[in-house]
């Protein structure tokens, strides 16, 4: 662009939000949670559980050594009664916990609301409850509230645009638990210093925006903000909610916190206002159950480990026979191969799509039409990406800046000829960083 | 407490994203042959049966030569894509509406459609197919035809019927273009903008009514399906050109605006049509915002440089030819200065020589 926009490009991917007025339910704990050990970024926990004990709610099962890593906990009390190991939706090898539930749901006795009383305990008590960044990336919150600048860091940016077409999750955490998020709010605020945060919703939540001005005003909170955001994907996107927000550009690769914003997503903050009060860690999530081979979409909590057909069966289980399961929304979403994978802390939304749904067209010739150029939030070029992937050639993928890439589909879902751009881009991206590894 | 319900654990699973727009190449092509539709209507209004047949052959025989390439050698069949369709429908649109006509030369009666038939072939077999079908050819189909066509049949290209209501006042059934009359200096009357926005001149087909090609312009900018940037680059660059030009050598034909003559050259020839429909084309035009504007500038500039300076006295679809070969180094001035490709490497270079210093 010659001129800097205030408002980067962004599609219009249709919204779908069928379960937008839906309430949500609880799901009773089901029979058997399998507990996988790989639930955030970074390293894969270790069971500290073995065949044979019995476990409480919350009980801490497994945790690391390693620096990027986050505790799991168990959602029900029961007996393990084996760890397993399944192939996950990447392709990888993850632990399983499996615990056959008493049905008690018999508390840890050792759970009691943490005291906090400054920075350091805060931190802990945020990587003692297992939480990681609820809009799907799984990056562990305690790092994100522990920045190497802390005196740089001014504002925090709440998450709740919500961009993903189908996903409701976030918009019910909104209205159901404002509360929660406006207390979650107020403590990183208190621990980290900050002085202003802003509460980023698409503009076709206009309720949960009103919402939450509503108790702005009431509760004199005049620090606390909401920012309207238009509703086009991927508005949710941290490096475009970012720019949207502050007018800061941030590069793939550089943090949030360098340019002075703690950025999280509601639902995570909604559950840090609730942790504080009763100490219980993360074991359930709230999330959307859609997409046109599901009776009853509904939005409903779940524990952690619940299997997907049991969250099927909940919702009246499948109108039609499913072609694909996504973990998470259509656009960023991760297609499971089977409907017995286990929910993890970051699923937002369990979609099941009948053939029909799930069609996508046949891939035809590049008509050289641009738009997938137009509909990239950053301006890159993904049909470049595609010819220097296909003819092997690095240089011109850092030419074209294919790091920058984030992967939100936009490219592929504008593309008349249907190709899949996005997923060309992440092949470049491998081998970029594959060139970088072997090159060193 | 397992249930006997179905599991499934063969589901489908693929890269995100699991949702694409439902736009695709067919539905663009029929958009493009939608905006191209009042231009078409007003060729038949003003030229009657003979655009209709013109029309017709050529699309016809355009998508009749894509099926059979791709059948000959085998390749899966793309003519439900519509580009053909497109490409044949340009085609017929930057000819005459000439059946019987034949610039003076004795060609048989039927002559007209086989260069029609002709004009198809070379669009389609030689500059798409050849080149590897929809998305590869490096010049636009319909204008490398059209050229093909003048340099080899000049007098029947150059034979221009006059529109109903011209033939109604004269009795003329062949005229010069406008533009023509200018080249030759015989521009003696000129015709009112009125006539000339609204198409009642002589010359191409689709070309003549500029108020046509406006609603086409209008209706692809509105559903997305062009950018404005390449037709408003394209006309005005001529404008600017035409007003200067005439401004300052004072060359406009006696009693004429500098004004006049910059309405005059954006109306009167092929400019409106070929900014809009022809130097548009996805495939042979640049990708990225700064490499459009170059690309439309050029044209417009090339296309005033023909008229005024050379023999011809219509450059459009050189112009445009010539910026289509123009157009990969376009983009990849585009991409450097985008992202500052070669500013990174000088800086790259820079800091390497100082390290080593």
């Amino acid at each position: 662009m010659f001129f800097k926009s205030k408002h980067l490009n962004s599609i219009n991917a249709g919204h779908h939000k069928h379960t937008a007025g839906c309430a949500t339910e609880v799901m009773p704990v089901p029979a058997t949670v399998r507990i996988s050990m790989s639930q955030n970024i970074g390293a894969p926990c270790q069971p500290l559980v073995k065949k044979g004990d019995t476990v409480f709610v919350g009980q801490k099962i497994g945790d690391t050594d390693a620096f990027l890593h986050v505790p799991v906990h168990s959602s029900v009390s029961g007996k393990v009664t084996g760890i397993e190991s399944i192939r996950n939706a990447m392709g990888g090898t993850d632990t399983l916990v499996v615990i056959e539930s008493d049905g008690q749901q018999t508390m840890d006795p050792g759970i009691k609301a943490p005291t906090v009383t400054n920075h350091k305990e805060f931190v802990d008590a945020v990587k003692a409850s297992g939480l990681v960044g609820l809009g799907g990336a799984t990056f562990p919150t305690w790092l994100k509230f522990n920045p190497r600048n802390m005196d740089g860091v001014k504002v925090l940016l709440i998450n709740g645009a919500e961009c993903e077409p189908f996903i409701t999750s976030d918009h019910r955490t909104m209205l159901e638990d404002a509360q929660n998020v406006i207390d979650g709010a107020l403590a990183v605020m208190k621990y980290l210093e900050l002085d202003e945060c802003y509460i980023g919703i698409e503009d076709n939540k206009p309720d949960a925006i009103e919402n939450f001005n509503k108790m702005f005003a009431e509760q004199g909170l005049s620090s606390m903000h909401t920012f309207p955001l238009k509703a086009s994907y991927p508005k949710g996107a941290e490096r475009v909610l970012i720019y949207e927000v502050t007018g800061k550009t941030c590069d793939a690769g550089v943090l949030p916190a360098d340019l002075g914003c703690i950025v999280s997503n509601v639902t995570s903050i909604a559950f840090l206002g609730q942790y504080l009060k009763d100490g219980i860690p993360l074991i359930k999530k709230r999330m959307t159950v859609d997409g046109d081979a599901v009776s009853e979409p509904k939005n409903i909590i779940a524990a952690i480990g619940t299997p997907v057909y049991d969250v099927i069966d909940f919702c009246g289980g499948y109108k039609t026979p499913p072609t694909k399961i996504l973990m998470g929304g259509p656009m960023m979403g991760r297609a499971i191969f089977s409907d017995s994978m286990p929910i993890v802390k970051g699923n937002n939304a369990i979609l099941a799509f009948s053939k029909e749904q799930a069609w996508i067209p046949e891939e035809t010739a590049c008509i050289n039409c641009g738009r997938c150029h137009k509909a990239c939030p950053f301006g890159l070029l993904p049909t470049g990406f595609a010819d220097a992937y296909a003819a092997g050639n690095v240089e011109r993928l850092n030419d074209l800046k294919v790091m920058q890439c984030m992967e939100c589909g936009s490219c592929s879902f504008v593309c008349p000829a249907h190709r899949p751009l996005a997923f060309m881009n992440k092949l470049g991206k491998a081998m970029v960083r594959e060139a970088s590894t072997n090159g060193k | 407490m397992e249930s006997n319900k179905i599991r499934y654990d063969n589901l489908t699973v693929s890269s995100s994203p699991h949702l694409v727009t439902s736009l695709d190449t067919t539905k663009t092509m029929l958009y493009v042959v939608a905006a191209l539709f009042p231009a078409a209507l007003m060729s038949i209004v003003y030229f009657g049966i003979p655009a209709l047949i013109i029309i017709l052959v050529c699309m016809i025989s355009c998508v009749f030569f894509e099926w059979i390439y791709e059948r000959l050698l085998g390749k899966a069949n793309t003519v439900r894509d519509g580009s053909a369709l497109v490409t044949g429908l340009i085609l017929a649109l930057n000819l005459p509406a000439n059946l019987t006509h034949l610039g003076g030369i004795d060609y048989p009666a039927f002559m007209p459609i086989l260069i029609c038939i002709l004009g198809s072939f070379v669009a389609i077999i030689v500059v798409k197919q050849i080149f590897g079908g929809l998305g590869r050819n490096f010049a636009n189909p319909a204008i490398v035809a059209r050229i093909t066509l003048l340099v080899s049949f000049t007098s029947y290209m150059s034979t221009w019927p006059t529109t109903r209501f011209q033939r109604a006042e004269i009795e003329i059934m062949t005229g010069a273009t406008p533009l023509a009359k200018l080249a030759e200096g015989s521009l003696a009357t000129a015709p009112s903008l009125r006539d000339i926005f609204l198409g009642n001149i002589g010359g191409a087909m689709g070309e003549t009514c500029a108020l046509a090609i406006l609603i086409g312009a209008i209706f692809l900018i509105a559903m997305k399906i062009i950018s404005p940037i390449i037709p408003v680059s394209f006309v005005g660059t001529v404008f600017l050109f035409s007003l200067i030009y005439y401004a300052v050598s004072g060359n406009a034909p006696d009693g004429m605006s500098p004004l006049y003559m910059a309405c005059f050259h954006v109306f009167a020839g092929g400019v409106m049509f070929g900014a809009v429909f022809c130097a548009t084309d996805y495939v042979t035009s640049p990708v990225m915002d700064l490499g459009k504007v170059l690309f439309g500038i050029g044209c417009g500039l090339v296309t005033m440089i023909i008229r005024l300076f050379c023999s011809y006295p219509e450059g459009v679809s050189f112009a445009i030819l010539f910026m289509n070969i123009m157009t990969p180094h376009l983009d990849s001035f585009a991409e450097d200065r985008f992202y500052g490709i070669s500013k990174r490497k000088k800086e790259a270079a820079a800091a390497a020589a100082e390290k080593k210093a």
